[in-house]
Formats: C-alpha cells, sequence, structure tokens
C-alpha cells in the first residue's frame, strides 16, 4: 500500500507572530517556516506504517510556494522516499484555500493511487481543518478525522478519534483520508544518514495548472489583528476574597 | 560567495537544534544542582545520538562515522554549545586524534570509541605544564621493551567517564642551542590500567558537572603497542590532529552566545522600569546592537576558518582569530545580558548566572587567549622578521 502524505510549510510554531503593518495578514519576511506540526506527525505515522509491512511507499506532497521543497525534504529526511512539489502561488503571502489543495490532491491522488492519504487535522498557521474533510468528499473516500490511534487492517481501518468529551472509535472502508491529532504520536528527529540521502530521493515539481486547478484565492481578507493583550491578573489573599471577586465578576 | 546554508546544512541544524532543546535543557537544572550526570541519563542520551546517526559524525564514512566537513561539524557544535556541556559530552564526538590509530590499536580503540562502546579523553596539561606544553613533567623512560611512566595530569576534562586516555608523555629530551627540548609521545592508556589511577579534581565555576580529573601516573608500564603515532612523535600527531579542536571553542561559544542573547532580547522588551520597557532606553539598546553584531561576527568568522580547513587552506592565524574573539564576544555578551537583567541575572532561577560562569573557562582553555595572540601575532610578524 502507498500512503500519500500532504504537508504544509507554515510560520515556526515558536515565531512570536506579528501582523503587517496593513492589516492585510500575518509577516511572513524572514521569519523561520517549518512543517506544520500535525503533518509531521502524519509523516511519521506513515514512516511507522512502512516501518511496521503495512505500507511500502510513503509519498510527501506539498502545495504551495517554491520553498515548501524545505519541508519536502524535511518529510524525506525523516523516511518519506519520494515527494511532489505543486508550485500553486509565487508570493510567500499566498495562502492557497482548502478547496483548492483539496483538488490538486484529488489530482495527485488519481495518479498516484495511494491506498490511505493521512494528513494533519489542521495548519497552525489559518487553522482552517477542512482539506482532509474536503479530499474524501471530492473522492468518495471514507473519512477518518482527529486520529489518535491508527490501525490498518486490511480493507479498513480502525481509527481512534479525539472528539469532545472523549475518545470514539470508528471503522471505515479504504481507501480512506485519515486527519491525525496532536497524540498520534511523536515525530522522530531526521538522522544523520536520513538527512544526506534525503537530497538524492526523488523530488517532482509540478504545477497547479498540470492539474488543471485555478488556486486564485476566493475569500477576501478583510481584516487581520493582534490578539487582545490579556489584562494583569491579581493576587487574592483568601478564599472569601476570591469568591467575593468572582462574583464582583458576575461569574458566579 | 554564498553565505547560505544548504538544505543539508539547515537540517543538521534544525535537527540538533531540537535535540539539544528536547533532550539537554530538562536536564539541566539537575545537573547544575548536584554536579553529576546520572549514568542512565548519560546513556540515554548517548543511545540517541547513536540512533540519529551523529555519534561521531566527525570521523570518516570508511572507519564508521558520518563524514562531516570542518563546516558542517562546526554546525553541529555550535548549536551543541547551546546545552550544558556536561550533557552534551555524550552526544559523542571521540578526539579526532584517535584516526592515528594502527595495526590492532584500530579494533581496540578506533572502532569502539567511533560505535560508542568506550570514552575517550585526552591528556596534556599538568600542574607545571600548562600553556607551556613541552614543561611537563610526566615522563617515560625505556626498561626493557616497555616504558615506565610516572608523573601527575590535570585538569583531564571527561576522565570520570572514559574508558582509555589519550595522554602526552615525555619520553626524552633533546639539547639546542636554545637549551633542552623535551620530546612527547603520545599514549593509549586504558582506565584500570597497573600504575595509573583516575582521581576527582578541583571544583570548577565553569560546566558544572563537566568534571576535571586528576591523572596519576605510579612506574606504570606501557608497551610499545600503545604508541599513537611515533615514538617522539607526540607533536606531529597533536599538529595534524588537534588543530581543529580550537574550532569547537568557538563554534560552541557562538552557540551558547545566542542561546543568552535570546534572553536578553525577551527580558529588554518585557521588563519595564520608569513606566516603560527597558529596551527602549539607549543603554539597554545599544547593548542590544552590539551584542548582536559581535555574535554574527564571531559566527561568520568561526565558519570561515573552518570553511579554510575543508578548502585544503592555512587555517592556524584564522582558527586563533576565532577562538579568540569568539571567547571573549561570549564574555562580554554573557555579562552584558546578566547586567540587562540586574540582580536577577545572578539568581540560579534564570540560567544567566550559569553562561556567565560557564564563559569564563573558554578563554583559558584549549589555548589561552594570550597564546592564541601570540599565534596571530607571530603568524604576521615573523614573516617580516620581527
Amino acid at each position: 500500500m502507498k500512503v500519500l502524505v500532504p504537508v504544509k510549510r507554515v510560520i515556526d510554531y515558536n515565531v512570536k507572530v506579528r501582523v503587517k503593518a496593513d492589516g492585510s495578514g500575518v509577516d511572513l519576511a524572514n521569519v523561520k517556516m517549518s512543517m506544520n506540526p500535525f503533518d509531521e506527525i502524519a509523516v511519521e505515522e506513515a514512516i511507522r506504517l512502512k516501518e511496521a509491512g503495512k505500507a511500502d511507499e510513503v509519498v510527501a506532497v506539498s502545495i504551495g510556494v517554491k520553498q515548501a521543497q524545505e519541508t519536502l525534504r524535511t518529510a524525506l529526511a525523516m523516511g518519506a522516499d519520494r515527494a511532489i512539489l505543486v508550485v500553486a502561488a509565487d508570493d510567500v503571502h499566498t495562502d492557497i484555500e482548502p478547496l483548492a489543495v483539496a483538488k490538486i490532491l484529488k489530482g495527485v491522488v488519481d495518479e498516484e493511487q495511494p491506498g490511505l492519504v493521512l494528513c494533519g487535522k489542521q495548519a497552525i498557521d489559518n487553522d482552517m481543518n477542512a482539506t482532509g474533510q474536503m479530499l474524501s468528499a471530492l473522492m468518495g473516500w471514507s473519512q477518518a478525522t482527529f486520529a489518535s490511534e491508527v490501525d490498518i487492517d486490511g480493507d479498513s481501518a480502525t481509527v481512534t478519534r479525539e472528539v469532545d468529551g472523549g475518545l470514539q472509535t470508528i471503522k471505515v472502508k479504504m481507501p480512506a483520508v485519515v486527519t491525525v491529532d496532536l497524540r498520534l504520536n511523536e515525530p522522530r528527529y531526521a538522522s544523520l544518514p536520513n538527512i544526506m540521502k534525503a537530497k538524492k530521493k526523488p523530488l517532482d515539481e509540478k504545477t497547479a495548472a498540470d492539474y488543471g486547478v485555478d488556486a486564485s484565492p476566493r475569500l477576501e481578507i478583510v481584516k487581520t489583528t493582534e490578539p487582545e493583550a490579556r489584562a494583569a491578573g491579581i493576587k487574592v489573599g483568601s478564599v472569601d476574597e476570591l469568591v467575593e471577586k468572582l462574583k464582583e465578576a458576575g461569574v458566579v | 560567495m554564498n553565505f547560505g546554508l544548504s538544505d543539508e546544512q539547515e537540517m543538521i541544524v534544525s535537527t540538533v537544534r531540537s535535540f539539544v532543546e528536547n533532550e539537554i535543557y530538562p536536564h539541566e537544572d539537575l545537573v547544575e544542582r548536584t554536579g553529576e550526570v546520572p549514568s542512565d541519563l548519560a546513556q540515554e542520551i548517548k543511545r540517541k545520538t547513536l540512533d540519529l546517526g551523529f555519534y561521531a559524525c566527525n570521523f570518516p564514512e570508511e572507519v564508521g562515522g558520518a563524514g562531516l566537513n570542518h563546516l558542517d561539524f562546526a554546525l553541529v557544535e555550535r548549536e551543541l554549545g547551546r546545552g550544558s556541556m556536561a550533557l552534551t559530552h555524550f552526544f559523542g564526538r571521540p578526539q579526532n586524534i584517535l584516526m592515528a590509530c594502527e595495526g590492532e590499536q584500530r579494533e581496540k580503540y578506533l572502532l569502539p570509541a567511533v560505535r560508542g562502546e568506550r570514552m575517550d579523553a585526552l591528556a596534556m596539561t599538568e600542574p607545571e605544564a600548562g600553556s607551556d606544553v613541552r614543561g611537563m613533567r610526566c615522563t617515560a623512560v625505556r626498561d626493557g621493551g616497555d616504558w615506565v611512566v610516572n608523573g601527575t595530569k590535570h585538569f583531564i576534562s571527561g576522565a570520570d567517564h572514559a574508558d582509555f586516555f589519550i595522554v602526552f608523555i615525555a619520553t626524552g629530551v633533546d639539547e639546542t642551542p636554545k637549551g633542552p627540548k623535551k620530546r612527547i609521545t603520545a599514549f593509549l592508556v586504558d582506565r584500570g590500567h597497573p600504575g595509573f589511577e583516575v582521581r576527582d579534581g578541583y571544583q570548577s565555576v565553569s560546566h558544572r558537572g563537566y568534571k576535571n580529573c586528576v591523572l596519576e601516573f605510579t612506574d606504570c608500564r606501557l608497551p610499545d603497542a600503545q604508541v599513537l603515532g611515533e615514538v617522539d612523535g607526540g607533536f606531529d600527531v597533536m599538529n595534524t590532529w588537534l588543530y581543529a579542536t580550537r574550532i569547537t571553542v568557538a563554534t560552541m561559544s557562538v552557540g551558547r552566545a545566542r542561546r543568552c542573547f535570546d534572553y536578553a532580547l525577551d527580558y529588554a522588551a518585557e521588563r519595564k522600569q520608569f513606566g516603560q520597557q527597558i529596551g527602549k532606553f539607549q543603554g539597554v539598546s545599544f547593548q542590544i546592537a552590539d551584542m548582536i553584531t559581535e555574535i554574527d561576527a564571531a559566527d561568520y568568522l568561526t565558519l570561515a576558518s573552518a570553511w579554510r580547513l575543508d578548502q585544503g587552506l592555512d587555517a592556524n592565524r584564522e582558527i586563533a582569530s576565532a577562538k579568540v574573539y569568539a571567547t571573549e564576544m561570549l564574555a562580554h555578551v554573557t555579562d552584558a545580558t546578566l547586567q540587562i537583567f540586574g540582580g536577577m541575572g545572578l539568581m540560579s532561577d534564570f540560567p544567566i548566572e550559569r553562561f556567565w560562569r560557564d564563559a569564563r573557562v573558554e578563554r583559558i582553555w584549549d589555548g589561552t587567549s594570550e597564546i592564541q595572540r601570540h599565534i596571530i601575532s607571530r603568524s604576521l610578524l615573523r614573516p617580516l622578521g620581527a
């Protein structure tokens, strides 16, 4: 079975994000970029499936600007076998919307015929949480979202999902789209031999047009603002005072 | 000219950086508090480094290393420099000088060191022989076919965890027009060898947990098979293989300075006095400007000296410049950061006081600042006859 893992190049989770002066978005110039952490978990899971003999090839795909090549090299250094870069924008500030990404991914899936698409449940830059679901709809495949455990058994997969209030276990037919959550695994570091091998692994470059998809934005960003700064708290001296303050605040 | 890193180099940096942040930082307080690295923790760091293929990455592939060149290795060490030396010691980088091993020595010392099965330590310094290496008193004399060694070595880093030692010992004296000059030989000595003892050394203000030890030789018999390189060829192996180790000190100083600087920058942006962030006061902001300028300068100077080695160019003067500049830069950056933190910087609640203490030794070991300045100035003035 072949596993396809879409990965997104996003602003590094350690970076303190700054809004551009004109409010049109977040400043990405000279900012450290990394693989979306949820996608890293998806790559790790795919590699583990391969190590367990349940997958025979792991293909990473990224849709975005040319620089997403670095993100794919990271996936290759972790252990993916090959990579596909779909260039769909020139400006690093252009975010390709989920539907366009899902349509391009459908094109990739049609070509590659994977038995499983493993992707992050959402990207940490815009938190859309939509691409995996849209892809499954476009393909007519089963979907299992927010996976914290994945067990592939021939024609079906048993997936434990992190839902509000607990865990839900479902069984889906393969092929399927599985979106992964934080607790599925702990991604490995890229080993030195794999870093050195990554450059020699194939990385195909395509464009959105190759899949007949128009990736231009449909959403208009009206405004981007910094979150409101949190006001300083106060220390209370006793339980009585705490209750008093909570009453004042109208919460009890 | 290209100052950018390749994709591989970016990934090497990012892997080692994550490793240090996740596997080293969380244990630093423990090491500071106890002055020890628990052996299970040491083994865990070593195992993870082996799994990642980074163990002995400075060794060529034909002996089982990763074959990194000097520049790539400098990037690895720069990131390691961010973390506690007591802990990153187990991100093993055996001494390159082991490449001088021949015949059975390869099976007994070189290969097990690269595989992480045996750890090494280098012993040169003596109580009476610091910068003046030839002043050493530890002496080996011929007795039958063997050497009999007597003397003391001290400040031997990593000796507490070493399974064997590369020890420089005087094996004779030449009369020269400038007076007597000792001949030096490098020996391989196993821990536990009769007549050889490893003792705890001194309490150091820098790098707590990265212990220094004393080595005692009392009528210790060593056969010729233990000679590394040639008899009386100690300076040859030293000059061939220890040449580059000063880059380690420079590059680790750069890594640590960057970590320290991040504290200074964040604190300057957050701490408020007189109704505004202290970073808005020129007294603080100009310190920030000076610090980052010096850090970048030291970084480029160091990487350029490693690059020169890879190109086969002369690098002795450049390495000396990098070592003296990077270590003095670290002294300034840690001191200035402490000043920005004020009284809080002296408290062990923040790692600033530790960076400040740790920085002090960098200007002393692996050739003092004075020795580096001597190397730099002699390389320029000697050709002019001065």
